[in-house]
């Protein structure tokens, strides 16, 4: 079984470095995104992988099933000029290599020094719980609404926040179009549709 | 952690069939199928005329702004879940820490109620 | 050597013949499932129906398949040729592998995971890709305009879907399908002195959540009433319009797929899984996979008939009564079910 789980960990890691190139080097944006959404799938096997099984999911969920969405969205709506964007690639080179370079250092600070994570010592005073009793989901329910009630909430912040940043920012009425308000077609009865009046002959209302 | 993955290998092997299947059936027209493609065949369908242009255009910016409320609220759902999962352990405590968190997102709600950003028009 | 066939590839070609025998049996079922479809909504309409091709025409379907599979394929010029293409097939490919983890009958599931109900809920939220990806390959205004639309109805009501979800299994505290089942042994009914019946499922005490499920399910799998990207007389035939032959048919697949995999879940969810309706003697000698089917089958009645009865919805009163119907109402239910879980102390006996 060892080997096997090797086996999808080599296909799933190089998927994912494959298709994070392809993202950076394809061309039509359309495709990119969708080399994006395979590595957003790899990358949910990896966690998989790992024994996070609810990650992985959650992962999928959100990330594919909902943001790339909106990437595509997005990107299909867009109507570039492929020649365009190839030629301004090279103005965008020296950023993106400082902002890779940032990311670079980083990583190689968490990965190495995790003395600088103020938290280490109590992660590391309490161990995942194995997997064989209790399953990776109710590990994360137990902490996640009581120990650290905090930051679900703050994220909860963050998230209203968000909603109202994307309204504001995209919300745009447009004038002179009519509307339907159920509630007052339902409220329509003919009491106040219909009026009756006397008409003496040979006059208009 | 073995028994685990060991879980996932079935579904594995059930998608590689499944898209094997799939395969099949996309392959099959292309192996016996009578082809004759012309031009007027292969153009795009526009009730009779050729396309003016291309078909990629602008859209209604509401359709992002639905794809955006959906992102929030499917984070929402992620959040509820596990929830859900441990609920009867969790006490009064976990239960109103839930309540918080809905209700902030309450609130966004009412204010993109409000707002009319889910009326379509 | 031996040692290696048994431990690894014995297993693996158990699975294999698993996957295989349940997929086959699956779009048989969807081939007489479509033709029930078309059989129920010409009853509707006072008519025949497709009556040929064999006794009472059962032997439609097969003949559909044979007349797609030799229909030249049709590639527009102007198109994405490989997403054009790829498109179907992921439709069809994830709209088939969701039902890997769907219990028929006690111990009867391909893969039986921990998070079965997150599987799903994640690999259904993926079938918008096959048609986002078909209108813009196309490149069509018809297939364009058809996908945008089908995708943000598909996203609207995949929100009220996951919280009916939620509220399920507050009441049973696992994400595992056949726990979900298991669960329904015991219920309202247990408490109402008739133990062991139909009393007992999620059905009766969540009844408000069976229904929003239900016709966010229609509206998710692109049925009638909510069938406006494929709208004949305003968008011809939505994000299919370009596609012929069986890529086209691929696309129907999944979609009849996609639908029994929604009455799947609501018996799963709601009406019990393979549970018999009474617990006694005549009814637990019926073996569990034919209480499911019929279960699933009773659904997909609903559907046909919502599909023969019904008209069509318009685009806003669509997206009105996912957001502002659908979306309270079932956040409420969780909020309510959790109280009344909490509050009674339900909860601590599952």
């Amino acid at each position: 079984m060892l080997g096997l789980q090797a086996l999808f960990f080599y296909i799933f890691a190089f998927v994912t470095i494959g298709s994070a190139l392809m993202v950076v080097f394809l061309r039509n944006p359309v495709h990119s995104v969708l080399f994006l959404i395979l590595a957003f799938v790899s990358g949910a096997g990896l966690f998989l992988l790992a024994g996070a099984e609810f990650l992985a999911l959650i992962l999928i969920v959100v990330y594919v099933g909902a943001v790339a969405i909106l990437f595509l969205f997005v990107v299909m709506m867009l109507d570039i000029d492929i020649a365009q964007v190839r030629g301004r690639m090279l103005e965008y080179a020296p950023i993106g290599a400082l902002v890779g370079l940032v990311l670079l250092a980083e990583i190689i600070i968490a990965v190495t020094g995790n003395y600088y994570d103020p938290g280490t010592p109590l992660v590391t005073s309490q161990p995942i719980p194995p997997l064989e009793t209790v399953s990776n989901i109710q590990a994360l329910g137990s902490v996640l609404y009581t120990r650290y009630v905090f930051f679900f909430q703050v994220s909860g912040m963050i998230l209203l926040v968000a909603m109202i940043g994307a309204i504001v920012l995209t919300l745009r009425h447009r004038e002179g179009i009519k509307r339907q308000s159920v509630s007052e077609q339902v409220s329509h009865t003919g009491k106040n549709s219909i009026e009756v009046r006397k008409v003496e002959s040979g006059k208009g209302i | 952690m073995a028994e685990l993955l060991g879980s996932y290998l079935p579904i594995v092997i059930f998608i590689l069939v499944a898209l094997v299947v799939g395969l099949g059936l996309l392959v099959a027209p292309f192996m016996v199928a009578f082809k004759a493609p012309d031009d007027e065949k292969l153009s795009a369908y526009e009730c009779g005329f050729n396309a003016f242009d291309d078909s990629r255009m602008r859209f209604d910016v509401r359709f992002y702004l639905v794809s955006i409320l959906f992102i929030i609220f499917d984070l929402e759902v992620a959040f509820l879940f596990p929830w859900a999962a441990t609920f009867g352990r969790l006490g009064w405590f976990g239960f109103w820490s839930m309540m918080v968190f809905l209700a902030v997102l309450t609130v966004g709600f009412v204010y993109e109620w409000k707002k009319g950003a889910l009326e379509w028009e | 050597m031996t040692d290696f066939f048994w431990t690894y590839l014995w297993p693996a070609i158990i699975i294999l013949a698993e996957s295989l025998l349940f997929l086959v049996v699956l779009m048989i079922l969807i081939a007489y499932i479509l033709l029930a479809d078309r059989k129920i909504w010409a009853a509707v309409q006072i008519r025949r129906g497709p009556n040929v091709v064999g006794p009472f025409g059962l032997f439609q379907s097969f003949a559909d398949l044979l007349k797609f599979v030799f229909k030249e394929p049709v590639i527009p010029a102007s198109s994405d040729k490989v997403i054009f293409l790829l498109a179907p097939l992921l439709g069809v490919t994830l709209a088939l592998s969701t039902f890997a983890v769907i219990p028929v009958a006690a111990g009867w599931v391909v893969a039986d995971i921990n998070v079965g109900i997150l599987y799903i809920f994640a690999i259904s939220s993926l079938e918008v890709y096959g048609v986002l990806m078909g209108g813009w390959a196309s490149n069509s205004k018809y297939a364009f305009l058809g996908s945008l639309r089908s995708a943000a109805q598909m996203v609207s009501y995949e929100v009220s879907i996951g919280l009916v979800i939620v509220t399920v299994l507050l009441c049973v505290g696992s994400l595992n399908l056949t726990d979900i089942v298991i669960a329904q042994t015991t219920g309202l009914g247990t408490m109402l002195g008739l133990p062991n019946t139909f009393l007992d499922w999620h059905w009766l005490p969540l009844f408000p959540m069976f229904i929003v499920f239900f016709i966010s399910s229609l509206a998710e799998t692109n049925r009638p009433p909510f069938d406006l990207p494929e709208a004949e007389s305003e968008l011809v035939a939505g994000y299919m319009v370009e596609y012929g032959s069986t890529p086209y048919m691929m696309f129907m697949l999944g979609e009849y797929a996609a639908i029994s995999l929604m009455c799947s879940l609501m018996t799963i969810l709601f009406l019990g899984g393979w549970l018999p309706p009474f617990g006694f003697a005549p009814f637990t000698w019926v073996p569990g996979i034919i209480w499911f089917v019929l279960k699933a089958l009773l659904v997909f009645f609903m559907f046909a008939l919502v599909k023969a009865f019904v008209p069509r919805y318009r685009y806003d009163q669509l997206m009105r009564l996912g957001w502002k119907v659908f979306l309270p109402l079932s956040l409420a239910m969780v909020v309510i079910v959790a109280f009344v879980l909490q509050l009674t102390g339900w909860s601590d006996m599952l």
